[in-house]
């Protein structure tokens, strides 16, 4: 059969396709099996391991390009470390992802709220907000946290929170968690802070940028990794959760397919063409 | 700090040590929730809890290698402070400049804590530390202070050893290699069928009549990429000054657009025709990632550039751009270090530079002696790298580990 | 003089730079962070820059009626419309449910962000389609990994390998085969040892850059004139 005429085939068919297969599990969940893998699993047991009451860093490094795939790994994060008690300092080195991320957290400390856990913030968790200047904010910080954030998201002067006023530098935080869609982000954590400071992280980032930090991962640098939705609804599944990420990850496994399947069927065009014209 | 959030399992609980405590804990306002959130959740408010047993044996080092900020502390554990106990909620760390005092609070810490960098310390100023234990029963002060501590300034770094060798090694390298190539010993630089096939490109934009699009990366002046971006800038503009094509670099970042245009600037001086040079060829357009993507994209489907050339830092925005400007029929030349994009430009570009290659391409286009050694050199340390890859396995496998531990920098 | 004392400055401040990583005491650390601050301010103020060409090209534009000079005017009015409101409506209160500011965010700004990043879903699937062929023994092991790594990443590869395997005429060993592990092993193994080569040759690649600026011999960031 000569498939040759396909290979003229309007993109916007394809495109079509797609959004049919990403909206379709949307609108009627199959409910596909998660299983969580092994660098989730030490995302979760690293945030588990760490003493109750902790003081947390959580620099998220994102803006709404990287909604879907960061946010809900970002708030089964907050929602397992504020099951710990633990207190969190959030900050973004991304200039259009600061607000995001503010909502994120007020969004988490809500349903804490709403569930009798009266967070409190500056007392429980503090947003330090949005500072330019990318790696040279992170040594700053190494030397002064309030001194390089003078003031918070909301506009309180940083050293006057209660939260704040136990913080210095890195020293006094056990974990950082980053939360990132690219650069600044976790390669530039894991040089400027993690190698310099020796302060222990883990890292949730984009599905794309994953693979670039499998080298940190093996060499410990990270103490686990969420990769995009997938590794957001595996570490949904480790927490208990049922979230936006495992009601994606339907319409993910069969974009996935569908690509799997234009690869294929490429070559198939590509052969079909090939014995066509030997012929 | 009441104001914040008054803790009431912390109210109900007597204590011989009330008062003390009520006394400790206002010196500690600076943390109210830490005892708060180290209390165990299943706390019996009915039980009468005794003062737990004090933290022992403090122990204080000046931190090495730094500037002298901080000192560490160690402390044994109380005696009542095991993992399921509820004797004990936290240990508040105290210093004062003489061992009466008067004391200030450094840190207030979660139960299971035996450790504690003090890092606002003044260096060379003696401190004497002590440590308090918090429980439902009531504060219990270490036995002893410990003291005193100076934190000293270090003038080297010893951990970084490993680094200032192959640092001096690596300049040695270039020096040595500069020197040579300037002698007339011209090191052989392979062919990159990409730098190449930019030529080819403006040639061809040329004959169209259509310009040529220049991405210099998405990323700031910080990034070395959108550095060797823009040197590979200048050699396309004198290309394109040469061939009298139009160029157009919209950059998304403001110090490199100054950068970019003074490179385009230098590009058409040097082909000698600094009259044709257009200030407008060089524009900014956004820092952010996709409003830059929709400017571009607007560019190449309306300006239609018969030649797309993108060198230096790409992320998601990679295929993005790769496959509309596929989609338009332009030639197209990508050159990037960022690894997980490479694929990207693979499949949608006719020719990609792979990660160092990008850095080689301003000393390939130019061909100068000093730039063509400077990469002879990188080379050189690549074997030196190799050769202590394979040498710290050999070593680990049998079990000797003072090398890696001689290269594990701080 | 032009050329000579920007140079002199990247080599001082470079050379000063790369010091102050090995040299900790406060003689050398304390200007270090002063010139890392001064960093932060310098690239806060290049916004301004950027700023103003964007305006003096768009307006250029407009007043010579450029072909698509009517894009150009949304840019400027949009610009104007944000910035205004956001220094003179708003305030200090731009974040704060209600503002008009907040509403942009959510409403226009976000999710432009969030459409253009997903397009990225549909481009992959074109350039899948057209450009993923398989003439070669290493592209069909590429095609294979790929495949694999995609399939494994998410539920329905090991669900599909369940509905496969699992049945009583198939050796027990094949019945457990999973695709998510042989999808780790291939990101653990054979992508990272990859990936590291490329890294250390990038770098190495950065390290010559940044020697050849500091020490002039690559100077044309400068510009040509003297």
């Amino acid at each position: 059969m000569n498939l040759a005429f396909l290979e003229k085939l309007d993109r916007r068919w394809l495109f079509l396709v797609l959004g049919i297969l990403v909206l379709g599990p949307l609108l009627h969940p199959i409910g596909l099996p998660v299983f969580p893998s092994e660098p989730v699993r030490q995302f979760h047991d690293a945030i588990a391991h760490v003493p109750d009451g902790s003081r947390i860093l959580m620099p998220c490094d994102y803006d709404p390009g990287s909604r879907p795939e960061l946010v809900p790994m970002n708030k089964t994060a907050l929602r397992q470390l504020f099951r710990k008690h633990c207190r969190v300092v959030i900050l973004n080195l991304w200039p259009g992802g600061s607000l995001l991320t503010d909502q994120t957290l007020e969004s988490v400390a809500q349903e804490f709220r709403a569930s009798g856990h009266p967070l409190v913030y500056g007392v429980d968790y503090v947003d330090l907000g949005y500072k330019s200047g990318n790696e040279a904010v992170m040594v700053l910080m190494g030397q002064g946290i309030a001194a390089t954030f003078p003031r918070d998201m909301r506009g309180n002067v940083t050293a006057d929170l209660p939260l704040m006023r136990e913080i210095s530098n890195y020293s006094s935080f056990p974990l950082l968690v980053n939360i990132s869609a690219g650069t600044p982000g976790t390669k530039e954590w894991v040089q400027q802070v993690n190698s310099r400071f020796h302060l222990p992280m883990v890292s949730g980032c984009t599905a794309v940028s994953a693979p670039e930090y499998y080298p940190y991962l093996q060499a410990g640098q990270l103490r686990g990794l969420l990769g995009g939705m997938a590794g957001a609804a595996e570490y949904e599944k480790l927490c208990g959760e049922k979230g936006s990420a495992t009601q994606g990850m339907d319409g993910q496994s069969l974009a996935h397919v569908f690509i799997a399947v234009c690869i294929v069927l490429g070559n198939v065009i590509q052969w079909s063409k090939r014995t066509g014209a030997r012929s | 700090m009441q104001a914040y959030r008054p803790d009431a399992r912390a109210r109900g609980v007597a204590s011989s040590g009330m008062l003390w405590s009520c006394a400790l804990l206002l010196a500690c306002a600076c943390a109210p929730a830490v005892s708060r959130a180290a209390l165990p959740d299943a706390l019996d408010t009915t039980r009468t809890y005794l003062a737990p047993a004090p933290a022992t044996g403090l122990e204080f080092h000046d931190v090495e290698n730094d500037a002298g900020r901080g000192i560490d502390l160690h402390w044994k554990l109380s005696a009542d402070d095991r993992a399921r106990s509820q004797a004990v909620t936290g240990y508040v760390l105290e210093r004062a400049q003489t061992p009466g005092g008067p004391w200030a609070v450094v840190d207030t810490l979660p139960r299971l804590t035996d450790s504690k960098t003090d890092d606002s310390v003044v260096r060379d100023t003696p401190y004497f530390y002590r440590v308090s234990v918090l429980g439902p029963g009531g504060p219990t002060r270490s036995l002893a202070a410990a003291g005193p501590a100076i934190a000293r300034s270090s003038w080297f770094n010893t951990t970084r050893a490993s680094v200032v060798a192959f640092v001096l090694l690596f300049f040695g390298f270039v020096l040595y290699y500069i020197y040579s190539a300037q002698s007339g010993h011209r090191p052989f630089v392979r062919r990159l069928a990409g730098i190449d096939a930019i030529e080819e490109a403006i040639g061809r934009a040329t004959e169209m009549g259509r310009p040529v699009l220049f991405i210099p990366g998405v990323q700031d002046i910080d990034e070395i990429q959108t550095v060797a971006g823009l040197v590979i800038l200048e050699s396309v503009a004198r290309l394109t000054a040469k061939y009298q094509t139009p160029i157009l670099v919209p950059v998304s970042y403001p110090i490199p657009f100054t950068i970019a245009q003074e490179m385009v600037k230098s590009g058409y001086l040097h082909a000698g025709r600094p009259e044709a040079y257009d200030p407008d060829s060089v524009r900014f357009v956004s820092p952010e990632q996709f409003a830059y993507v929709a400017a571009i994209t607007g560019i190449m489907l309306r300006d239609r550039p018969a030649a797309h050339i993108f060198m230096g830092s790409f992320f998601g925005e990679s295929l993005m751009l790769a496959e509309t400007g596929f989609s338009t029929g332009a030639i197209q030349v990508a050159g990037t270090a960022n690894v997980h994009q490479l694929p990207f430009f693979v499949v949608a570009c006719d020719y990609t530079l792979i990660g160092e290659e990008l850095y080689a391409a301003s000393a390939y286009l130019s061909g100068d002696a000093k730039l063509v050694g400077s990469l002879k050199g990188a080379d050189a340390l690549k074997v030196s790298i190799v050769i202590v890859i394979v040498v710290g396995c050999l070593l680990e496998t049998f079990g000797v580990h003072a090398f890696t531990a001689w290269m594990t920098t701080q | 003089m032009k050329r000579e004392i920007p140079l002199f400055l990247t080599a001082v401040i470079g050379l000063f730079m790369i010091v102050s990583f090995f040299v900790p005491h406060q003689w050398v650390s304390v200007p270090a962070d002063f010139l890392q601050q001064c960093a932060v301010i310098v690239v806060a103020f290049g916004y301004v820059l950027g700023g103003a060409n964007v305006l003096r090209v768009s307006l250029e534009g407009i007043s010579r009626r450029e072909r698509d000079w009517p894009y150009k005017l949304v840019l400027v009015l949009s610009l104007l419309f944000t910035v205004i409101v956001g220094l003179f409506v708003d305030k200090q209160r731009w974040q704060d449910p209600g503002t008009i500011s907040l509403w942009l965010y959510d409403n226009v700004y976000s999710s432009m962000q969030a459409t253009m990043f997903a397009l990225l879903a549909f481009y992959i699937a074109s350039a899948a389609f057209r450009a993923f062929r398989v003439r070669s023994t290493e592209a069909a092991l590429l095609a294979i990994a790929a495949l694999i790594v995609m399939l494994g990443r998410v539920p329905i590869g090991d669900a599909a390998m369940t509905a496969i395997f699992h049945h009583a005429w198939i050796p027990h060993a094949l019945r457990e085969l999973k695709m998510s592990p042989i999808e780790e092993w291939i990101m653990n193994v054979p992508q990272s040892a990859a990936k590291r080569a490329v890294l250390i040759g990038a770098a190495m690649g950065v390290m010559a850059t940044g020697l050849r600026v500091i020490l002039g011999i690559e100077r044309s960031y400068l510009g040509g004139g003297d």
